[in-house]
């Protein structure tokens, strides 16, 4: 069994199967540029198609191929041009997180197709962002290159791929695959059943490539490699008693699938096989997607502003799939060429108009807007009005989804804040959220800031406006570092609203405490934001104010 | 590119399988909304729909379908009358998707090269008679939508712009599927859908045991695998073209209007549209069956798909809508 440890062996394995069989669709390969990612782009000359590169802005024009607009004004004749998506390829998508859902839409529909293009996605993304899910769904094999250092590249062979290939049809296979598939991905909580079948196709190369009958090795080799970033939990064995309600129960499927029919492969040698290839963060970031909803931007991006919005003067500009002519700009900006080029090209009729002269309209849009609520769930304004905060928040939830606002929830409470809802539309469950939110604990205003401030960031970079809602009765007394000091935390949380102030995020401050507080007024001094006090407010006043706030 | 997957092999998803065929036997029933995870097979159903479809007959060329040679319109300039038989076209509306190729824009290839004012038709010309299918339909943009609400309302495309003044057809059944979490659609479009389903992955290991099977089979060894589902498939369409017939011929006795009636009334049910497509549905439903009578069981059996999605909603209410209908049906038609 080669080592799959290393995650460059990994990818280059994968890079074999897909050359082998192009049906697995592709690759998805989690690197920062550098010689690493390099050595394994390297191998990506051993699949048998052509190389495309692809970037997220890549136009429909270019992948569907069209009128190409430039030569046709030219030379004064149609002519057309070849799309990417037009011939088998290997489409090498570069900055994949940042693609946007209309290009992983078409991408996914022309790997469904069945026409036979390899996708090998480069997500290059940092913390959360990563490639559209609807590719990472349709690409068999997932490589995270992170941690791998240069030095360690290891010295990789070169399996001869154009007979196994031609054994990949023949292969004899010695397992109930379907079966065992099926009851695997289940027990890793796989829905799609994409990744059961991808497993058993992978399978089947591996038993090609080794030039072996299809056997426990290869399947094992097979999940570990389809199944690893799919898992969404981790069956338990019997040595392992960290007892999560989620985790006993799957632990009792597998009980009872082993009850119910002799297998011929151990189901625990390949729960192994896929465990030992889990990243330790990879639950953490299942449990991220399961809260986000696993969409990469999907509503929230950016406007392109040339379709929508208020009209700006049209400016010259190329032609091309996005882009709207201003024909009568256009034909305003040739119309005093006209006698000149007549004179050049006697032989054409009808007007000239060259790609100079091209306008296009300009539309001016406004984005949509994200509403970050950072809530106190802290001993003390529990006692004073969580409920009373929660039901102000619901209300202007029921605003935000009439406006399609998104809507995001960080709260924090003890030592430390958490972002319990990634931006989302989805009302259902961020009420679910606000519904299960804790109280009690010290109050690390400071920490809470810098979430929420983290995640207007991030929403920005996806062409969100954020404006956060600060909801405390702002007795900060847990600083930064997560110690118990009063002073300190104070410092932290001004600090804190000081870089929210330099990185020009909207805010709004809400004092839900008992009375006015003074610190708080400094603090959206220091953020430039209004300051809101709510003595003894209900629900609807403090919902009341903040719609005031944020209508101009 | 590989004839899609049979729709008769699909397991399981009945009652997707089961509106989708109702569209067909009735198109006026208004479209299909199909919301679920991914991979429970929404776009595999959709894609195997267009093999299954019965043929139809059109002007050869004709871009917006048209069954009648005096039907084509003007600015199609075509010359010949020849009817031909075609395949029911199923058009994808990609996400992202521009304005000017839905509706239809000036033809800029000809007004460039030859200085002539044309039209070069767009997607809803295309989708006329047949069907106009929108993966991920929750994340089309809000003016893409608006548009189709109007042009599926009036069954009419009108284009002024550009200077061009141009009018076609546009009648086509809509299928939108799309994954809940993602984004919620607004109440104006899920009411044009006349029925929605819900589908979810399957939950029991034969299930998802043989959906392996038949999909690997699908993959390795295609042609095999076509010509064993061909029969069925073929089955399916006699059926539907035989339900098309017994449609004309089914008579609505009055308890059943009734029953609608009492049963949207029970639901509050927003509008008349609710009435009407549980109507046709549950003759759609009838003619599907071969039943001769239309009766209460018809009425019950579709009135989760037509009704689920007109319910006023409280927006912060969990329990699913479907749930509601099934007791309600329950309640006022025992």
């Amino acid at each position: 069994m080669p080592d799959l440890a290393c995650p460059v062996r990994r990818a280059a394995l994968a890079i074999d199967l897909l050359a082998i069989d192009p049906g697995l669709g592709g690759l998805v390969l989690r690197a920062r540029q550098g010689p690493v990612r390099q050595a394994v782009l390297d191998r990506l000359y051993r699949l048998p198609l052509p190389h495309r590169r692809l970037h997220p802005q890549t136009t429909d024009e270019t992948l569907f191929g069209g009128l190409d607009v430039e030569a046709t004004l030219g030379t004064g004749r149609v002519t057309q041009r070849d799309g990417l998506l037009s011939s088998p390829s290997t489409l090498v998508l570069g900055m994949a997180e940042r693609a946007p859902p209309a290009l992983a839409a078409r991408l996914a529909t022309a790997l469904d197709g069945g026409a036979g293009h390899i996708l090998v996605a480069l997500d290059e993304g940092i913390d959360e962002e990563s490639c559209a899910a609807a590719l990472c769904d349709r690409a068999a094999f997932h490589v995270d290159l992170d941690g791998v250092s240069p030095s360690d590249l290891p010295d990789l062979e070169d399996p001869d791929l154009t007979a196994a290939r031609a054994r990949l049809s023949a292969t004899p296979v010695t397992v109930d695959l379907h079966r065992q598939m099926a009851e695997l991905g289940e027990m890793f909580g796989i829905e799609s059943l994409r990744g059961p079948l991808f497993a058993i196709r992978a399978a089947r190369a591996v038993a090609a490539l080794q030039d072996v009958p299809l056997g426990t090795e290869q399947v094992e080799i097979a999940v570990a490699l389809t199944f690893a970033h799919r898992a969404t939990r981790l069956p338990e064995t019997q040595d392992q008693q960290e007892a999560e309600p989620e985790e006993q129960e799957s632990r009792e499927e597998t009980d009872a699938s082993d009850g119910r029919n002799g297998q011929e492969i151990p189901q625990e040698l390949l729960i192994e096989a896929t465990r030992a290839l889990v990243t330790p963060d990879l639950l953490d970031r299942a449990r991220i997607k399961a809260m986000r909803g696993a969409t990469g931007s999907g509503s929230g991006a950016v406007r392109k502003g040339n379709r929508r919005g208020r009209p700006l003067p049209s400016r010259p500009g190329q032609l091309g799939s996005g882009a709207r002519v201003d024909l009568v700009a256009t034909l305003r900006a040739a119309a005093p060429w006209q006698p000149l080029r007549r004179l050049s090209a006697p032989d054409r009729t009808g007007l000239q108009i060259r790609p100079p002269d091209i306008r296009l309209r300009r539309y001016e849009d406004r984005s949509d807007r994200l509403i970050i609520f950072a809530v106190d769930a802290s001993g003390s304004a529990a006692l004073a009005r969580l409920g009373e905060a929660k039901g102000a928040i619901e209300i202007l939830l029921s605003q935000a989804y009439a406006r399609r606002d998104h809507v995001s929830l960080v709260a924090f409470r003890g030592s430390d804040a958490e972002t319990l809802l990634a931006p989302t539309r989805s009302l259902v469950r961020t009420k679910r959220h606000l519904a299960d939110l804790p109280g009690g604990g010290g109050t690390p205003l400071a920490a809470g800031l810098r979430a929420a401030i983290e995640e207007a960031l991030a929403a920005k970079r996806r062409g969100l406006a954020p404006t956060v809602c600060i909801l405390t009765d702002g007795r900060a007394n847990v600083a930064l570092d997560g110690t118990a000091n009063r002073r300190q935390a104070s410092t932290d949380a001004i600090e804190m609203g000081r870089l929210a102030m330099l990185n020009g995020i909207e805010a709004l401050v809400l004092d839900c405490g008992v009375r006015p507080e003074q610190s708080l007024k400094s603090l959206a001094q220091a953020m430039g934001a209004p300051y809101l006090p709510l003595p003894r407010a209900n629900a609807e006043r403090v919902s009341n104010a903040v719609s005031a706030a944020l209508r101009d | 590119m590989k004839t899609p997957f049979p729709f008769s092999a699909i397991v399981g998803q009945d009652e997707m399988k089961l509106a989708l065929i109702l569209t067909a036997i009735d198109p006026a029933l208004g479209g299909v909304l199909v919301f679920g995870d991914r991979g429970t097979g929404k776009s595999t159903a959709v894609r195997a729909l267009a093999a299954l479809l019965p043929p139809i007959r059109q002007v050869k060329g004709c871009p917006v379908n048209s069954a009648r040679a005096e039907e084509v319109p003007d600015w199609a300039g075509l010359e010949t009358a020849e009817v031909v038989e075609a395949q029911t076209p199923v058009v994808d509306l990609p996400l992202g998707v521009t304005e000017d190729r839905v509706t239809g824009a000036l033809d800029i290839e000809r007004a460039l090269t030859r200085g002539e004012k044309a039209f070069q038709p767009g997607l809803l010309a295309r989708a006329n008679r047949g069907y106009l299918y929108i993966d991920e339909v929750n994340l089309l943009e809000d003016h893409i939508v608006d548009l189709l609400l109007d042009v599926a309302a009036s069954g009419e495309n009108v284009v002024e712009r550009e200077g061009l003044s141009v009018r076609h057809p546009a009648r086509f059944v809509l299928v939108g599927s799309g994954n809940p979490e993602e984004g919620e659609l607004r109440p104006q479009l899920l009411d044009r859908f006349g029925l929605s389903v819900e589908v979810a992955s399957p939950g029991d290991v034969e299930t998802r045991v043989e959906v392996l099977k038949r999909r690997d089979a699908y993959d390795r060894d295609h042609t095999a695998f076509m010509l064993r589902w061909q029969a069925e498939d073929a089955a399916i369409r006699d059926r539907i073209l035989k339900g098309r017939v017994q449609l004309a011929e089914l008579e609505t006795p009055a308890e059943t209007l009734s029953d609608v009636a009492t049963l949207c009334l029970a639901l509050g049910a927003d509008g008349l549209r609710g009435e009407l497509t549980l109507l046709r549905a549950a003759r759609a439903y009838a003619a599907w069956r071969d039943d001769t009578a239309l009766t209460r069981k018809h009425v019950r059996d579709v009135a989760a798909m037509a009704l689920r999605h007109r319910l006023r909603r409280d927006p912060l209410d969990e329990a699913g809508s479907g749930a509601r209908v099934s007791r309600t049906v329950e309640e006022v038609l025992a």
